[in-house]
């Protein structure tokens, strides 16, 4: 539709939902139905709403999610595997002015980074942490991670996952609740637009307690694999519901805010 | 004339077709056609139910959707 028919035909009309200001027109590389879309719409449109554009620093993982220089616009920086909340914790403490966040997925936060995220979060340094967890290894072709559920099957596990084999999931939130460092620690999915809202709150709020000094606050995100989990999108998102909820409960975990 | 309106970015469409699912109007469907990546885009196929809800818009991964709605009378 030319811009002039589209002027036409939305006189009267507010704008009510559009591409937030700090994703630029790059296209996701993300795989149809993939959740780290929606939730990279959800951080863009929160640093908007909280005016914090110019003065906010992204950390990205490896992984699907590696990218995010490309489509945030923002600065990001993108260390080594493992190494995103370590060096978001180095950012902040050269830069106290600075807001910054550190995204990243299972495979990097709960394996080969597990000591970085947990010492970051003992420490309570004051960062933003998003934890993007759908139960395996997406970029490199749906291996097994830590927070793989029992009897799930991929590329490594072709018979399932077997905790005589492996140990049963690993559940991170509430591993790093035990610790005295964080100040808000909060499970969300993005499967329905209640979610969807509910996780944007809770976006928000981390990124507050950030802003007015409070300290580490951790928002661990359930994510959907379509491609690698063998679903289409839609049957994914009630996997999430009726799967991988039940053993990763949604809601605030730890808030001392 | 419509309460809301609803335009696809049909280039940034990769037919996943959540939007389609989350609408609760019908308003969207697949296209039946492919974009330049080769993915059957979501066109707009009932234009006159769009409420302006903006469902569409937060469930897309790919954010092509604007969604637009109309302002109340009188205020």
């Amino acid at each position: 539709m030319s811009k002039e028919a589209l002027a036409e035909d939305t006189a009267g009309m507010e704008k009510v939902f559009d591409r937030p200001k700090s994703l630029n027109n790059q296209q996701f590389s993300y795989c149809p139905g993939c959740h780290h879309g929606v939730i990279n719409r959800l951080i863009a449109e929160t640093i908007d709403e909280l005016g914090i554009q110019d003065n906010t620093v992204g950390t990205a993982p490896v992984g699907c999610s590696v990218f995010l220089y490309k489509w945030f616009d923002i600065d990001v920086i993108q260390p080594a595997h493992g190494r995103v909340s370590a060096v978001a914790t180095g950012v902040k403490r050269a830069r106290p002015d600075l807001n910054v966040f550190a995204y990243q997925g299972d495979g990097d936060f709960a394996s080969i980074g597990t000591n970085n995220s947990t010492h970051a979060a003992n420490r309570g340094d004051n960062i933003t942490v998003f934890f993007i967890n759908n139960t395996l290894y997406g970029m490199t072709g749906g291996e097994m991670s830590p927070t793989t559920l029992l009897n799930q099957k991929t590329t490594t596990t072709p018979k399932g996952r077997k905790a005589k084999d492996f140990g049963p999931p690993i559940k991170m939130s509430e591993m790093l609740s035990a610790l005295d460092g964080p100040t808000y620690i909060t499970r969300q999915a993005v499967y329905d637009v209640k979610r969807i809202d509910q996780t944007k709150k809770a976006i928000k709020k981390a990124f507050r307690i950030q802003t007015e000094g409070k300290g580490y606050a951790l928002v661990e995100i359930l994510s959907a694999c379509p491609i690698n989990w063998g679903m289409d999108p839609v049957k994914a998102n009630e996997r999430i519901k009726e799967e991988v909820e039940n053993v990763y409960p949604l809601g605030d975990i730890l808030d001392r805010s | 004339m419509p309460r809301g309106k609803v335009s696809v970015h049909e280039e940034r469409c990769k037919g996943c077709g959540l939007c389609i699912e989350a609408c609760p109007q019908g308003v969207l469907s697949f296209s039946g056609d492919f974009n330049s990546s080769g993915y059957d885009y979501v066109t707009v196929d009932n234009p006159e139910d769009c409420v302006g809800c903006g469902f569409c818009g937060k469930v897309c991964p790919d954010v092509a959707l604007t969604v637009y709605k109309k302002q109340k009378e009188g205020v």
